[in-house]
């Protein structure tokens, strides 16, 4: 942050109204944005402003202009404090803004300001003749063409102390100047030329259409899958309703665990837990399709789910579920009935969204984190 | 080497006219009509199977970010904010999109917005780019006069596209500043949750994406998720703007293959290294935000978000710049430290106190006038501004530090006792004659 004060009162016009291009421009940067929201407006209108007071903000204008957007004075005033390119003091005919920032200083902006220094004074100061100020701002955007100024509303880029001083020179007799690098460069270009983007086939309309055949051939490719996936999981249906679903062996009830070692009943004692026999039957209709093993062998890492573990891992794989795909594919209620099942973890599979977590994983998305990354819904 | 006719951005370097008959002729606008035919689902789709991941920084994967705006809408419009307010040091990509294939930008955003449901889109352009503006706002006027875009176009969904600037402001380029700063505030950044896909710009569900993630998706969508996904490395796909800066012979902006090494990167289009190889000191390879990664370790690294971030740096914006060894490094880290100082917003007392005091003494480090407890004070702050702020400036700014203190501690050391073996190193004052 910088501390960013109106200019002293014995530099301020007493007042300031848009002219009557401008006045069609602020009706027209208005109009961009839904009824009510013309506050969107506030930073195109302080510019224009600037514009029109010759380059910097005097308070009239701010005021001006909160009143022309019907916005509280203090709201924009707080605009025109917190965006460094309001310049709230009078700046030179000239005003440059030199790069600062560590591509350009890297290339020699030091240098570029040394000859500032020389040539006009110190920063913020407008020379005697009026025609220039200077200020260091942070990076510019034209960091490949480093180092660089902006004179007003133009780039000035791969500059040496020398060409600068000649620019300076130029704009000081009122010579015309050319905008953009200064080395000889047209634009973001290798020095010396581009070495790719050569090929004429590019820019003589042949890429135009060319891209059709393929793109009609994929999408009809793309639909018959889909068509042959809605098939087979049709029959898949028939055959599962012809035949009802195998009914797990109920295991050996095991002895319930003292109330005073809550520790050992999580540590996943499935059965002794398990929902009462009527529950478990309503329940199996929700039950997820499960593998009973990994497929290839390589099961993912369900540990980089937010809130899993390698104990609820090997819960997990224990019910059958080894890949991210698998949860991502998962309706609400597959997820309760996975949730139902958790022992000693109950609720975690909804409250982490598990199937949220899975469809980024499965999708490729990896957490910074081996523990995963907290969903944030 | 990427295939020239693989390249996305034909135009990157102006060197053809960024009007919209030339751009038709590189094939922008193609068959948009016939894309949008197959649907928001399968644009989804195809966006996710592609791989793209984010342009702007955090490569959060772009496909899935536009899944997550609400299906059914509420009542509410949905809007597509585009974030074009490049100001992370180093990157000077979006710029060049801008300025010269402006119309893959706008078919983009007309792509995504329909995949999401929005009928508007908005543009914030960083202030200090008043010339691209300028040629994006005429590129917008273009499309609307030839019907592409706008309330009755051909495409039969209507839908418009506003350009908006901002004022010279860094931290707007963190999506919830920019929301507010659109909507004519300070940009400070929200709390989230709620996330801009619930509750966006005036409230309503918006998608912010950088400008080089929605300008390849009209060519993503063409040529097929397969054609990018097979470009780079598993994770890692596409073809990504590198911006090259720094002290290689010939700086550039260049689209290549993610996953490219960074020795052919700079071999092939950036004439190599200043002074050889040998003469490599360190490289930031993804903005000033991230941290350097010394020479050895980076000179033979693959450009990408996975191995990058295993070299404990970033692929960031891929704004790759280059240190010589005639670089003072510690002076260069101060000069980042002074940059986040200037830029934090003020909001969060960690990064609003942290950043200037980190710069302070960054400030003194950089002459050696430090003590050497003071490095690990250093670093020991900066690990308290990381993660204990709203958005990530804070982190942002730990971040090079770190590098710094990880990589190049022996400098500083240096550095100090260079200066406290010369207790009178202020030039002695010659007497006026």
């Amino acid at each position: 942050m910088s501390v960013r004060r109106l200019a002293p009162d014995a530099l301020q016009p007493a007042s300031f109204a848009f002219d009557e291009p401008n006045r069609a421009f602020v009706a027209a940067q208005i109009a961009k944005y839904p009824p009510g929201r013309q506050a969107s407006a506030v930073i195109p209108l302080l510019w224009q402003a600037q514009k029109q007071a010759g380059g910097w903000l005097p308070r009239a204008a701010i005021e001006h202009v909160a009143e022309v957007l019907d916005m509280p004075k203090i709201r924009v005033m707080e605009v025109a404090t917190f965006y460094t390119m309001f310049n709230l003091e009078p700046v030179g005919q000239h005003f440059i803004q030199l790069c600062g920032t560590v591509p350009c200083h890297c290339m020699g902006a030091e240098d570029l300001k040394a000859v500032l220094k020389t040539r006009i004074g110190e920063e913020r100061q407008v020379s005697a003749d009026g025609k220039f100020s200077w200020l260091e701002v942070e990076c510019l955007g034209a960091c490949t063409n480093a180092p660089m100024v902006q004179i007003n509303d133009d780039y000035f880029e791969d500059l040496t102390p020398e060409t600068f001083g000649r620019l300076l020179d130029d704009l000081a007799a009122g010579r015309p100047v050319k905008v953009g690098p200064q080395n000889g460069r047209a634009k973001s270009e290798p020095l010396g030329g581009p070495k790719t983007l050569l090929e004429p086939g590019l820019y003589d309309g042949s890429a135009v259409g060319a891209w059709t055949a393929a793109f009609d051939e994929r999408i009809a490719a793309q639909k018959a899958a889909k068509e042959a996936a809605a098939r087979a999981a049709a029959e898949a249906a028939q055959v599962a309703a012809a035949q009802p679903a195998p009914v797990p062996a109920p295991k050996p009830a095991e002895p319930k665990p003292a109330e005073s070692k809550p520790a050992e009943s999580r540590a996943g004692q499935s059965k002794s837990a398990a929902p009462a026999p009527a529950a478990a039957a309503a329940d199996d209709a929700a039950k997820p399709a499960l593998l009973s093993a990994a497929r290839d062998g390589r099961p993912d890492d369900l540990k980089l789910i937010w809130g899993v573990g390698p104990k609820l891992e090997t819960m997990l794989h224990r019910m059958g579920v080894f890949h991210f795909d698998q949860i991502a594919g998962w309706s609400a209620a597959n997820l309760a009935w996975v949730d139902q099942n958790l022992e000693g973890f109950r609720g975690r599979a909804v409250r982490d969204d598990w199937i949220g977590q899975a469809k980024k994983l499965a999708a490729g998305w990896r957490p910074e984190s081996a523990v995963g990354e907290k969903p944030t819904k | 080497m990427l295939h020239d006719r693989d390249r996305i951005f034909t135009n990157l370097y102006g060197r053809q006219d960024p009007g919209l008959q030339a751009a038709l002729r590189r094939g922008n606008w193609d068959g948009t009509k016939h894309i949008l035919a197959q649907g928001r689902d399968w644009i989804l789709d195809e966006m996710k199977a592609s791989g793209l991941r984010g342009r702007g920084g955090a490569g959060f994967p772009t496909g899935m970010k536009w899944s997550f705006m609400p299906k059914v809408n509420d009542g509410r419009p949905h809007y597509l904010v585009i974030n074009a307010d490049e100001s992370e040091p180093g990157t000077c990509k979006d710029r060049e999109i801008l300025r010269h294939d402006p119309h893959l930008l706008i078919e983009g955003a007309m792509i995504a917005s329909f995949a999401m449901g929005a009928h508007a889109a908005y543009i914030y352009v960083r202030g200090e780019f008043i010339a691209e503006r300028i040629a994006l706002q005429k590129a917008v006027d273009e499309a609307y006069a030839a019907k592409l875009i706008g309330k009755d176009n051909v495409h039969g969904y209507p839908f418009d596209f506003y350009v908006h600037h901002g004022a010279g402001a860094y931290i707007c380029g963190e999506e919830t500043a920019l929301l507010e700063s659109l909507e004519g505030k300070k940009g400070q950044p929200r709390l989230k949750p709620p996330f801009p896909a619930n509750m966006g710009l005036y409230g309503c569900p918006t998608t912010v994406n950088n400008v080089e993630s929605i300008a390849v998706a009209g060519t993503i969508l063409r040529r097929g998720a397969g054609w990018f996904a097979g470009i780079g490395r598993p994770n890692n796909v596409g073809t990504k703007l590198f911006c090259v800066s720094g002290h290689v012979n010939t700086p550039c902006n260049v689209e290549e293959a993610m996953g490219i090494t960074f020795r052919e990167l700079v071999d092939r289009h950036c004439g190599g290294i200043r002074g050889g190889w040998d003469n490599l000191k360190c490289v930031i390879p993804g903005g000033s935000s991230v941290p350097l990664v010394p020479a050895e370790q980076i000179a033979d690294a693959f450009m990408d978000f996975d191995t990058l971030r295993g070299l404990k740096s970033g692929l960031g914006t891929a704004a790759v710049i280059v240190m010589d060894k005639s670089t003072d490094i510690v002076r260069a880290i101060a000069r980042i430290a002074h940059f986040y100082k200037h830029e934090s917003c003020g909001q969060c007392t960690p990064c609003r106190e942290g950043t200037g005091w980190m710069a302070r003494v960054m400030a003194r480090m950089a002459e050696g006038r430090a003590q050497k407890r003071e490095i690990d004070m250093l670093l020991d702050v900066s690990t308290r501004i990381e993660g204990h702020t709203i958005c990530a400036l804070g982190d942002a700014a730990a971040w090079p530090i770190q590098g710094l203190i990880r990589h190049f501690r022996h400098e500083i050391e240096a550095k100090i006792d260079q200066y406290s073996a010369n207790p009178h190193g202020d030039p002695v004052r010659i007497a006026a004659e």
